[in-house]
């Protein structure tokens, strides 16, 4: 085919796509006008049934809490899939070479990179946690959280302070949350199966709607993904750092 | 629609396509963090708070570090391959 009637081919297909695109959005519900029944019901259940003022919070972590399990182990085995892939590519010593190279290349950070680095770390530190604590009762939760605890990590990185990071992520420690926290979720569904009859169904007392502590499991449930995301994220960058930093070739 | 509405999805359009135009991998990134970004702000216009931190975490811690980072693994085997 000549790159004329390539063209020409490409042109008609995305033309067709268009309109069948403008189709589909001028059927669309009015935005804020949905149709079925769900999304207005959702509602006073979260608030009434759940006593938490999150309402995204009571779908993934109560109405559809089996889905994020799921979603939780999704992550816990791909973490743990991208560090053996990684790992099978090197050995104890390469580890080692990579840490020196590391400690290396720390000396030649930018003195501006530093200061915002070791300025951030710790507010950001604070900001994951906040988020994740009040996954309830605002948005966000777990899973954002938890990365932005990882980020702090990272900042910690940047700002060169070698020695520290190697003590503020010790890989076992970051593996060790990981574990944890995808285990405590599905503790939480067998306590549930177990105390309350089904699995995920809520066991813990609810207290007041609106306050740090309430919503029974669902804080609970919000913990332990904030640390299996911030174990997850964490260990993959450590790999990739790793990676990046190996001296592949050197004996 | 609310104009408020309009003007970010249009940032969102922009900002994707500006994204594909970019050949140079490591400037891309940049642009995708742009990009991101710009659906952050949309996704909080049309009320979804929860969804714009998702996005913003995903979109300018996870994937660009990993992005960068493998980058940064690729080049320095171009480098010894030479």
């Amino acid at each position: 085919m000549s790159p004329a009637v390539r063209r020409g081919v490409a042109l008609t297909a995305l033309a067709g796509l268009a309109a069948a695109l403008l189709v589909a959005c001028l059927g669309l519900p009015d935005f804020g006008h949905p149709r079925g029944p769900y999304a207005t019901a959702v509602i006073p259940l979260a608030l009434d049934a759940r006593h938490v003022t999150s309402v995204v919070a009571a779908v993934t972590f109560d109405i559809r809490g089996i889905d994020t399990l799921g979603e939780e182990l999704i992550l816990f085995s791909a973490a743990v899939g991208a560090t053996v892939l990684l790992r099978s590519q090197r050995g104890e010593d390469d580890t080692r070479a990579a840490v020196e190279r590391q400690r290396a290349l720390a000396e030649r950070t930018p003195a501006p990179v530093r200061r915002v680095g070791a300025a951030l770390a710790g507010p950001v530190l604070v900001l994951g946690v906040y988020v994740v604590a009040h996954g309830q009762l605002t948005p966000g939760g777990g899973f954002q959280g938890g990365v932005v605890l990882a980020s702090a990590f990272l900042l910690v990185y940047a700002a060169g302070h070698v020695v520290r990071l190697q003590r503020v992520r010790p890989v076992a420690l970051v593996e060790a949350g990981e574990a944890l926290g995808a285990g405590a979720y599905a503790l939480v569904a067998v306590g549930g199966l177990v105390f309350a009859g089904a699995a995920l169904e809520n066991f813990l007392p609810y207290g007041t709607t609106g306050q740090l502590l309430s919503g029974g499991t669902i804080p609970v449930l919000n913990v332990a993904v904030g640390v299996e995301v911030c174990g997850a994220v964490a260990l993959i960058l450590s790999e990739l750092l790793d990676q990046a930093l190996l001296r592949h070739g050197a004996p | 629609m609310n104009p408020l509405l309009l003007v970010t999805l249009a940032l969102v359009a922009l900002t994707g396509t500006a994204t594909v135009f970019v050949r140079d991998p490591a400037r891309q990134l940049v642009t995708a963090g742009v990009f991101g970004l710009a659906l952050a702000i949309m996704f909080f216009a049309f009320g979804a708070p929860d969804v714009a931190l998702s996005q913003i975490v995903v979109s300018t811690v996870a994937v660009p570090v990993m992005a960068l980072l493998t980058l940064a693994r690729l080049h320095r085997d171009d480098r010894e391959g030479e």
